[in-house]
């Protein structure tokens, strides 16, 4: 079962392009349809976790799903097939990116790329911060229901990285402990 | 013997870095690229701007998730494939660990008031960590005083957080368009000369 496992993670990892949400189905075919290994139900609840918790959504999953099914040795079966592809596939790329980057040309063609990058990032952004202040995805916003306590924390937070260069981790983990505090006390 | 000392200490490093922002990375690839450009390139100094977009654009056009892709090219920079694997490990183990924790106590997990505050309130510092990092990638951009660089960061936002259109597409559509940017320019030259 195990080496079942690692085949199927091994096709989720090669197969899911452009992040976690893409491999969210490609799990879910796997583990619920194909192997029967979990219910919908409990693989609803598992993308919550994975969604909740740091780390790479498929990782998180692998994780989840590996260590329920066959303890720690499971967990790491199913994460080593996960990555396995991703880093043989950016391994190769990356020798080729390092070994052609100085050419002028392909100096051209990544300079159009990039702009595009930065806006993708730009975009993921204000989904998160979307998320962050009214707890709902773009379409179904809310004005009058803005979180208040996260717009302060979202705000104090860009202030100080911008005005002190303040740590990033510093300011999520803060974030999180005043956020906290100041809910439980209002 | 010094070198070998230098190597392991940048190993080390990487080591360091990668696990710690993994560990606080919620909320998708494009997250840990941004803490990313933030360690690498504002604090460490290790990799210039430009490097890191690319190292990006790589990332998200490969299969596997984002943050291993990223660290798989970031740690062989740093070096080979040693430097590989040691942050492809950092990246995994965090991960790993809260998992495995919180697949044993799931139910408690789920049902603790106080841990899902946490994580929600902990959005709003994300939240800001990524706009500071996409102000002075925007700034950048419009700083090469290029129409089609700002014009294509426009058009290419507008189409992904408006329209929805797919990463993937975004990515090849600025490919081709810089590789008939870069056709345009060798015939440029030939005229000149």
């Amino acid at each position: 079962m195990i080496f079942k496992l690692f085949l199927s993670f091994l096709q989720v990892g090669l197969f899911s392009v452009g992040g976690g949400y893409a491999a969210i189905p490609l799990i879910q075919y796997q583990i619920v349809e194909v192997h029967k290994l979990m219910t919908l139900a409990e693989f609803t609840d598992l993308i919550t976790i994975a969604e909740m918790t740091p780390g790479p959504i498929s990782i998180n999953s692998a994780t989840f799903v590996g260590t329920r099914l066959a303890g720690i040795p499971g967990a790491i079966i199913c994460t080593l097939g996960c990555i396995l592809p991703a880093f043989c596939i950016c391994l190769t790329l990356a020798y080729f990116y390092y070994k052609y980057r100085k050419f002028s040309g392909v100096q051209i063609v990544l300079s159009a790329l990039r702009p595009a990058v930065v806006a993708l990032i730009a975009s993921a952004a204000l989904s998160i911060l979307c998320l962050a202040l009214f707890g709902v995805n773009e379409s179904s916003i809310v004005l009058s229901e803005i979180r208040w306590i996260e717009l302060g924390l979202f705000a104090g937070g860009l202030y100080l990285l911008r005005r002190y260069k303040v740590n990033a981790i510093a300011i999520i983990f803060g974030s999180g402990v005043i956020g906290t505090i100041l809910y439980a006390f209002i | 013997m010094k070198k070998e000392g230098k190597k392991n200490a940048i190993l080390w490093q990487l080591f360091k870095a990668t696990f710690t922002l993994s560990a606080f990375t919620f909320g998708g690839g494009f997250v840990i690229v941004s803490l990313m450009k933030k360690k690498f390139v504002e604090e460490l100094g290790w990799l210039d701007e430009e490097e890191m977009l690319d190292i990006t654009a790589i990332a998200q056009s490969s299969p596997g998730p984002i943050p291993i892709n990223a660290s798989v090219i970031l740690g062989y920079r740093m070096s080979g494939i040693v430097g590989a694997l040691v942050a492809v490990i950092g990246t995994a183990l965090p991960p790993m660990f809260i998992i495995s924790l919180i697949a044993v106590f799931y139910t408690q997990f789920r049902e603790n008031a106080i841990i899902a505050t946490a994580l929600q309130v902990m959005r709003a510092g994300v939240a800001a960590v990524i706009f500071d990092v996409v102000i002075n990638l925007a700034k950048n951009v419009c700083k090469t005083k290029r129409m089609l660089y700002i014009g294509l960061m426009i058009i290419a936002f507008i189409a992904t957080y408006i329209f929805g259109v797919s990463a993937m597409l975004v990515i090849l559509t600025c490919l081709a368009i810089g590789i008939i940017d870069l056709f345009i320019d060798l015939r440029k030259k030939e005229v000149d000369v």
